[in-house]
């Protein structure tokens, strides 16, 4: 008793915390020591390694480490015009808070990736891309600057006409080369909430291609998802899903008053690892395309369910059970895209693994960032929950596949590539190399995917 | 015309979190403390987020000569001033619990600093004749500990001051409101170890604010600390003293 008392009313003011850490994919878990600065001017490095951490929306190991500056607290928003659009904030703050202000005045991001629970900083880290990558290009094309605190503690200005050579190693440097502060970022201007969606059902893979390369479908948004269980002759089957943002006069009267989204429903615990088996995803699959391929003419949704379906359904990823899952992305250049993306399916299919979500985008051409994963090709992305270690020789095979046709793993998902495969998935590495040790000798910013790959030597 | 609220010691989380609530009420605000940088990053967040006047000014506690000026001049700049959080504090180390020289800083900042600062709004907002102030002070107040009884005698100090303004204020309509918060997970708490029904910043400044739509003068905040304050408070002295606290 007297010990409880003594908890409940004395306040130590111990900095650090250390205790069990991972990414969205729930593999691996580390134990990290972690500090959560609160003033600007404390988010600083230590004479010791460590990483910046958002919001932990990375799948594997990219915001783990030794020591792990969590930057949620360092999340203000510093200025937004509302006339040009222009939008400066901490890098702590997550695109969700961005879009509850900006969207009512008329703006939207300019890219965003699958969820609004990301923040700044690691869309930026990660050079993340959305579904208009090939018009829009990747978020580093958006961005105006940012401030990089570097490994002596200085804070730096780079854009990409300011340090120009150091931003192209920031944006997708996965926090390695400083610590991101500050971003300001153009925004695009919208005059709804809505987007405008039509879809496309394609029965098999060939199709879907096909569908990707009508230029009359084309639109600013589109992504195919995928239902990955379906095999043989239906290989590759999907559903388009083609959207742009609805001007408000398009709008149905009902749509033109202003809303606000729901509160995400929520995964309270893990699900055993039985919920999800072969049968049960076929099921969904089968049902969700059965859904979905009907809707053949336009309709419109808000834009929290067209970018972020997955956001209604708080901590989803408790779904694939304690273990958690592996989320596999790659990309492949147009001219093998279709061969291997038959291959990556078949692999999957043959390994009678559940994948819920798949999903193919096309990306544009490659942006000057150094480690920015998007170029020119298509992406496909899956879920694969780990059951069992057989996951890890499917992942190889998968990965053998994407290194044949010329392609790379997205490292923002990625948690088990290997230091050889990166080197040559990533050809621009040796140029980022001479940057990293040009502005962190001491290697003081170091992550477990960094260790991982083996980013400490050549 | 809107109405402003004055936060003292704006840059701490809990502070912050209850300058939001009262943005997203509408209020506008004036944020004061003694780090000009994040004020400024705090009050243009807020003034984004919830499209209100927030301005900011430097407020030393510790110089209890500047205060009536910098009252007169946070007014001058807002044009009135509704209400006022005090929420200014300072935990010191374990260290000012014995030796006085570092727990004189804990004395002037927890307690002879607010009293001086809130003596200058309580004259102003007597003569107006309405408007709030809120005392944010801790359950370390609530009864002495070898651990942090200077912190605790200076927060318990403030408890008895509020209430004794509360008092000379009944008559003009201004309401006095003390506010106990627990653990809340801020930066003073950050990695503390067994710590265990910890609320966060966002539900303690979103209660504050509620509270002013209630009767309570003194709110716990969880609730349930106050009957752990009720327990803690009704152990006899023989035996508490006895206790490693």
């Amino acid at each position: 008793m007297p010990a409880l008392i003594g908890e409940i009313l004395s306040i130590p003011a111990v900095p650090t915390l250390s205790r069990p850490l991972s990414g969205w994919g729930r593999y691996p878990v580390e134990v990290c020591e972690q500090v959560r600065p609160e003033r600007y001017r404390d988010l600083r490095p230590a004479a010791e390694q460590q990483i910046a951490r958002g919001q932990g929306r990375s799948y594997g190991d990219a915001a783990l480490g030794k020591r792990v500056i969590l930057t949620e607290r360092v999340n203000r928003l510093l200025a937004f015009d509302a006339t040009s659009g222009v939008l400066r904030a901490e890098a702590g703050a997550t695109l969700a808070e961005i879009l509850d202000v900006i969207v009512p005045q008329g703006w939207f991001l300019p890219v965003t990736p699958g969820t609004r629970f990301a923040s700044l900083g690691g869309c930026v880290a990660a050079d993340v891309h959305g579904k208009n990558h090939h018009h829009d290009g990747a978020f580093s094309r958006h961005v105006l600057a940012i401030e990089l605190i570097l490994a002596d503690g200085s804070r730096i200005t780079c854009s990409a006409t300011q340090n120009a050579a150091l931003y192209w190693a920031a944006v997708g440097g996965m926090g390695l080369t400083g610590i991101i502060g500050e971003v300001s970022l153009q925004l695009i201007p919208v005059s709804s909430p809505y987007v405008q969606v039509r879809h496309h059902a394609a029965a098999n893979l060939a199709e879907t291609f096909a569908l990707f390369n009508d230029a009359a479908l084309d639109d600013k948004y589109s992504v195919a998802w995928i239902d990955c269980l379906a095999s043989g002759d239906s290989l590759g089957r999907s559903v388009l899903m083609c959207g742009h943002h609805a001007p408000h006069d398009d709008l149905p009267a009902a749509l033109r008053q202003p809303t606000k989204p729901g509160k995400a429903r929520a995964i309270p615990f893990d699900l055993p690892a039985l919920a999800l088996n072969p049968f049960s995803v076929k099921l969904f699959n089968a049902l969700y395309y059965r859904q979905q391929s009907g809707k053949t003419e336009p309709f419109f949704t808000h834009y929290s369910e067209y970018f972020y379906p997955l956001d209604s359904v708080a901590h989803w990823n408790r779904l694939y059970g304690k273990r958690g899952f592996v989320q596999y992305q790659c990309v492949i250049p147009d001219s093998g895209a279709f061969a291997a993306v038959t291959a990556l399916l078949q692999a999957l299919s043959q390994s009678r693994r559940p994948s819920f979500l798949a999903v193919l985008k096309r990306l544009g051409p490659q942006s000057p960032g150094l480690l920015s994963f998007p170029m020119a090709g298509y992406t496909l992305a899956l879920d694969i929950p780990l059951r069992d270690d057989g996951v890890f020789a499917l992942l190889k095979k998968l990965d053998e596949i994407v290194l044949h046709y010329g392609g790379r793993v997205y490292l923002a998902k990625d948690a088990v590539l290997t230091p050889q495969e990166f080197r040559v998935m990533y050809p621009r590495y040796a140029e980022w190399r001479a940057i990293k040790q040009d502005v962190d000798p001491a290697l003081k910013f170091q992550s477990s995917l960094s260790r991982r790959l083996e980013l400490d030597h050549a | 015309m809107r109405k402003t609220v004055l936060i003292l010691g704006a840059t701490s989380a809990i502070a912050r979190a209850t300058a939001a609530a009262f943005a997203a009420q509408g209020f506008d605000l004036y944020l004061a403390g003694r780090d000009a940088d994040e004020l400024s990053r705090i009050a243009a967040d807020l003034a984004i987020r919830y499209r209100i006047t927030a301005n900011s000014g430097l407020f030393a506690a510790e110089a209890l000569d500047s205060h009536g000026r910098f009252f007169t001049q946070a007014i001058a700049e807002m044009g009135e001033m509704h209400g006022v959080v005090l929420a200014l504090g300072y935990l010191g180390d374990q260290q000012a619990a014995r030796d006085f020289s570092a727990g004189a800083e804990v004395i002037l900042i927890n307690f002879t600093a607010a009293a001086s600062i809130l003596s200058h709004c309580a004259s102003y907002l007597e003569a107006r004749k309405q408007g709030f102030i809120i005392g944010i002070s801790s359950v370390a107040g609530d009864r002495g500990r070898q651990s942090n009884y200077t912190y605790g005698a200076a927060k318990g100090a403030l408890s008895l001051y509020l209430q004794g303004l509360r008092n000379r204020l009944f008559a003009s309509g201004v309401r006095v409101i003390t506010v106990k918060p627990g653990f809340v997970d801020t930066a003073m708490t950050y990695g503390m170890p067994g710590l265990f029904l910890v609320a966060s910043p966002q539900y303690i400044g979103e209660r504050i604010v509620q509270a002013l739509g209630k009767s309570a003068d003194v709110i716990y905040l969880p609730w349930f600390w106050r009957y752990i304050m009720l327990i803690i408070k009704s152990i006899p002295e023989t035996l508490f003293k006895r206790l490693k606290l």
